[in-house]
């Protein structure tokens, strides 16, 4: 099924979605390599998200083909992309607030392990569940909330309860969307330090806004426009691209 | 043959009741996002008010606009008092609100209007039939039913895409912050569109007045016709209530025709009788879930 | 609320956090069972207390020489089983379901028609095989409570494929086209229903007497409440719960949702199939009254009225409902006159519930 011996952990080709008239993804192509962390920028509107979603598997693409780790992931739905170690976190926080933060990243856990048709043992008191989930919360350093209510916490908060939860599905690539929107600065600063522990343990595609951050973390970029990829390269690569400067930050200079 | 064509015109006849009921629910739906399990109250207050007025004048016509105009009012003053709350509330309390108020409304009208149904005639001037064809006589009043829904077709056509209010809510099924920056008062669109959907319910149930009897708790069985409709036509289209209407009135009454013979060919009398009965009264739950399975949001989605 | 303030170290900091497990945190392991080494909630105060006065009730009522009101907590605490199983997918699971009534009805129906059939010494069906009719609820239970979930099953697999208005329409839908055939099976009674000459025996108990039968129902209602306490705090429960807060996050983690909310559905029809079993000999009379719509409905007040998503609620919710309609009808033969707009306020003004309401201040 898979093969190992290709570079790339997430390898899309000619990747295209159409909205009626409006073209959102134009033939893109995006490579990250494993371990790498890969950073996808662009204007407002240039089709980040809808890219995000393809990968993730929630849109179905028109054309294009998907591989993960070598295998064609194409037309997998989204819960077997997510077995399979590719999971996104969401640019808009989607956690369950009726919840506490402990139950949140436990019940991630649990979609890892098996079923869940159990109707007996108390999930609350379950081991398996709660250590790992603990561990999450640790690795995002929210460990001293756990028993809150999820919708009860900070923003930033929120968004460390999100990526714990990606965590937890053990996923060996991340697709994160936007983590930092809405952030303060201190909180953005710990995200970044969050992030860099997390690069080289994942893989990941990262899309954000915060060009400091993205500049600083990342170890290739892509610049998305119209929904088309308009360069490749390292963060020194991107800053000196003229057709860069014109399209995108030149444009934000201005 | 002649026996077909009748039924078929019943089914017709019975799809505009239908449409009349369901146009009105469907842009509650659609717009406000309100299930509304209290339209067919205002369908029974309309025929119990035409009936009153019926009885006491003796003019139809009066019964008619006096129904129309009480429902209509009441309607509003429902939508002010009770819907504008609901709106923002989810769908679950929407239902047990309105429950509350066919509970009240049923109760009402016995209270007012006693236990035994009423009757009102078919006005003189409605009261004969027509010879369609050779041999197919139909009965005016029913043929005026069709006109009135013809007629109501139109207008909702023409109000809903020739003018500024038709925009507003062509922009409302799908837009909320379209319609406030059209300038439009949303409160006053809402208030408008419940009352025109109370007062075409009423309009069925003054309709229906003749031809079924008036009692209380009239309007459930219709209610769930209706539902049916409009979840096969897709909530918040016009088009689509028309379309679905129609069909149920056709399927329901031709099944309850003419299944029961049916059946008689392959099984033995009492048996067919039962099985015939029980089948027709379930064909359209059967057409809507077939429709569902195929078309999991009817078949003309307004909000697609 | 909880009340939360920032630091200078950009810290946030719970102020009156409840009790975390703050101990075992700093070995890396999570203690999380509610309850231990802390004061008992409130919550489990009202069960203890509502099991134990059901329990002494009888006994209650013996000395107060009443034991017409027996029989209304009989229907009480079988209302209460169906609002429960109907709370599992209404409360927990948010599935806006029109349709229980039918499932209860099933349930009801199977223990009429065995019941007639029994009676007469007819066959209950003859053929692809001759199955002749049974009298003890041992053999006539299961089956109504097996139908139901099989009727639920079905129902919820094509249901489920809808979401929102759509899935309440399917569902009432459904429901009328069970109420259509059972008003079509003439020789149960049709239109009327049937009357039942006796209760079912259960294991040699005489469930004609009113105080077996009472305890018969109490012991179900408890098995019930158990049951569904059980499955709710169990990893089944937490994907439920899930998916009513956000099924495509659900989906996104993993989680093939469908098949969970189709299970808890069927459970739900299992659970209104037994409290139809139980009605159907409480009254000892069936018809299609227990499967129209409006049943439905009421059971959905039921569960409103007592508290959505909690457990004692929809208990408490049944007590509630069928008290007050019992109070009310004896005052004035339109009660519904008042019932309807008391419904309307509970909507608009008393949010969570009877039961909701009391837990709920407790929680900061």
């Amino acid at each position: 099924m898979s093969t190992t011996d290709t570079p790339w952990a997430l390898e899309a080709r000619g990747l295209v979605k159409r909205y009626g008239q409006l073209v959102a993804t134009d033939h893109a192509d995006i490579c990250v390599a494993k371990g790498e962390l890969h950073a996808l920028i662009g204007p407002n509107g240039a089709g980040k998200t809808t890219l995000i979603k393809q990968l993730s598997g929630e849109i179905f693409s028109d054309q294009g083909q998907i591989r993960f780790h070598g295998a064609d992931i194409t037309r997998m739905p989204i819960h077997q992309r997510a077995h399979r170690g590719l999971v996104r976190s969401y640019q808009i926080t989607s956690i369950f607030e009726e919840m506490s933060v402990i139950d949140n990243v436990a019940l991630a856990v649990q979609a890892l392990q098996g079923h869940s048709f159990r109707f007996w043992r108390p999930a609350a008191s379950d081991a398996r569940l709660r250590e790992p989930a603990f561990r999450c919360l640790e690795r995002v350093r929210l460990a001293h909330r756990a028993s809150v209510l999820a919708g009860n916490l900070a923003h930033g908060e929120k968004r460390q309860l999100e990526i714990a939860m990606t965590l937890a599905a053990e996923p060996s690539m991340l697709l994160l969307d936007e983590p930092m929107a809405g952030m303060s600065p201190e909180e953005s600063g710990q995200m970044v330090e969050l992030l860099q522990a997390l690069k080289g343990e994942h893989s990941i595609l990262l899309v954000e806004h915060d060009m400091d951050a993205v500049f600083s973390l990342s170890d290739r970029l892509t610049v998305l426009v119209y929904g088309k990829p308009l360069v490749t390269g390292t963060a020194a690569e991107i800053r000196n691209d003229q057709r860069v400067r014109e399209a995108y930050l030149g444009e934000e200079a201005a | 043959m002649i026996l077909f064509l009748e039924q078929l015109l019943n089914g017709l006849q019975f799809g505009v009741m239908l449409f009349l009921m369901a146009s009105g629910l469907t842009l509650v739906f659609g717009i406000m996002n309100l299930v509304n399990l209290a339209h067919g109250s205002f369908y029974m207050i309309g025929a119990f008010v035409a009936a009153a007025i019926v009885a006491s004048s003796g003019s139809f016509v009066l019964g008619l606009l006096g129904a129309l105009l009480a429902t209509a009012i009441l309607g509003i003053a429902v939508e002010m008092l009770i819907f504008r709350v609901l709106y923002k509330r989810d769908h679950l309390e929407q239902i047990l609100a309105t429950f509350g108020i066919i509970l009240f409304c049923n109760e009402a009208v016995q209270v007012i209007w006693g236990k035994t149904p009423l009757f009102f005639d078919i006005p003189a001037a409605l009261s004969g039939s027509v010879e369609l064809l050779p041999g197919l006589n139909y009965p005016l009043f029913r043929i005026g039913v069709i006109g009135v829904g013809i007629v109501v077709a139109i207008f909702l056509y023409l109000l809903i895409n020739r003018t500024r209010l038709g925009m507003a809510i062509r922009a409302g099924s799908s837009d909320r912050e379209m319609i406030a920056a059209l300038g439009v008062n949303i409160k006053l669109l809402y208030s408008l569109v419940f009352g025109l959907g109370a007062l075409l319910a009423a309009l069925a149930g003054v309709m229906a007045g003749p031809i079924l009897s008036v009692e209380s708790g009239m309007g459930e069985s219709i209610l769930i016709l209706t539902f049916v409709v409009i979840v096969i036509g897709g909530i918040g289209s016009i088009k689509g209530a028309l379309a679905g209407a129609v069909l149920v009135g056709v399927v329901d009454t031709l099944g309850r025709a003419f299944m029961p013979e049916l059946m008689r060919m392959a099984l033995s009398g009492g048996a067919a009788d039962s099985m015939g009965a029980a089948l027709s009264s379930i064909l359209i739950y059967l057409l809507m879930a077939v429709v569902l399975i195929f078309r999991p949001r009817g078949l003309f989605n307004a909000s697609h | 609320m909880q009340v939360t303030k920032t630091t200078t170290l950009g810290e946030t900091v719970a102020l009156n956090e409840p009790l975390a497990p703050a101990s075992s945190q700093q070995h890396g392991k999570v203690q999380v069972s509610h309850g231990t080494g802390r004061r008992w909630p409130l919550s489990r105060w009202l069960t203890l207390l509502t099991f134990a006065v059901l329990l002494a009730l009888p006994v209650l009522l013996a000395v107060l020489d009443n034991s017409f009101l027996l029989t209304l907590v009989s229907r009480c605490m079988i209302y209460g089983i169906a609002a429960i199983s109907l709370n599992l997918i209404l409360g927990y699971g948010g599935m806006l379901s029109l349709g229980h009534a039918a499932f209860f009805g099933i349930g009801a129906y199977v223990v009429g028609i065995t019941a007639q059939n029994f009676m007469y010494g007819t066959a209950l069906m003859e053929w692809p095989f001759e199955l002749a009719a049974s009298n003890d609820a041992i053999v006539v239970w299961p089956v109504a409570i097996l139908l139901s979930a099989l009727a639920a099953l079905l129902i919820g697999a094509i249901s489920l494929r809808t979401s929102g208005v759509y899935f309440l329409m399917l569902t009432l839908a459904f429901a009328q086209m069970i109420y259509f055939i059972f008003v079509s099976l003439d020789q149960y009674g049709g239109d009327d229903g049937m009357n039942l000459m006796s209760r079912n025996t259960l294991l040699g108990l005489d469930l004609d007497n009113d105080l077996t039968f009472y305890y018969v129902c109490f012991g179900c209602l408890l098995l019930i409440y158990l049951l569904v306490q059980r499955l709710i705090a169990a990893r089944f429960g937490m994907v439920l719960r899930g998916c009513k807060q956000n099924e495509q996050r659900m989906q996104a983690m993993g989680f093939p949702t469908y098949r969970y909310r189709l299970m808890a559905f069927a459970l739900a029809g299992a659970g209104a199939g037994l409290a139809g079993a139980l009605i159907g000999n409480q009254m000892e009379y069936v018809s299609p009254n227990l499967l129209h719509w409006k049943m439905s409905g009421e059971l959905m007040v039921m569960v409103l009225l007592g508290g959505l998503g909690t457990l004692l609620g929809p208990l408490w919710g049944a007590f509630a409902f069928l008290l007050v309609e019992d109070v009310l009808s004896g005052i004035t033969e339109h009660w519904m006159l008042f019932f309807g707009p008391f419904l309307i306020l509970v909507v608009l003004f008393a949010k969570g519930g009877i039961y909701g309401y009391l837990i709920r201040k407790e929680q900061p």
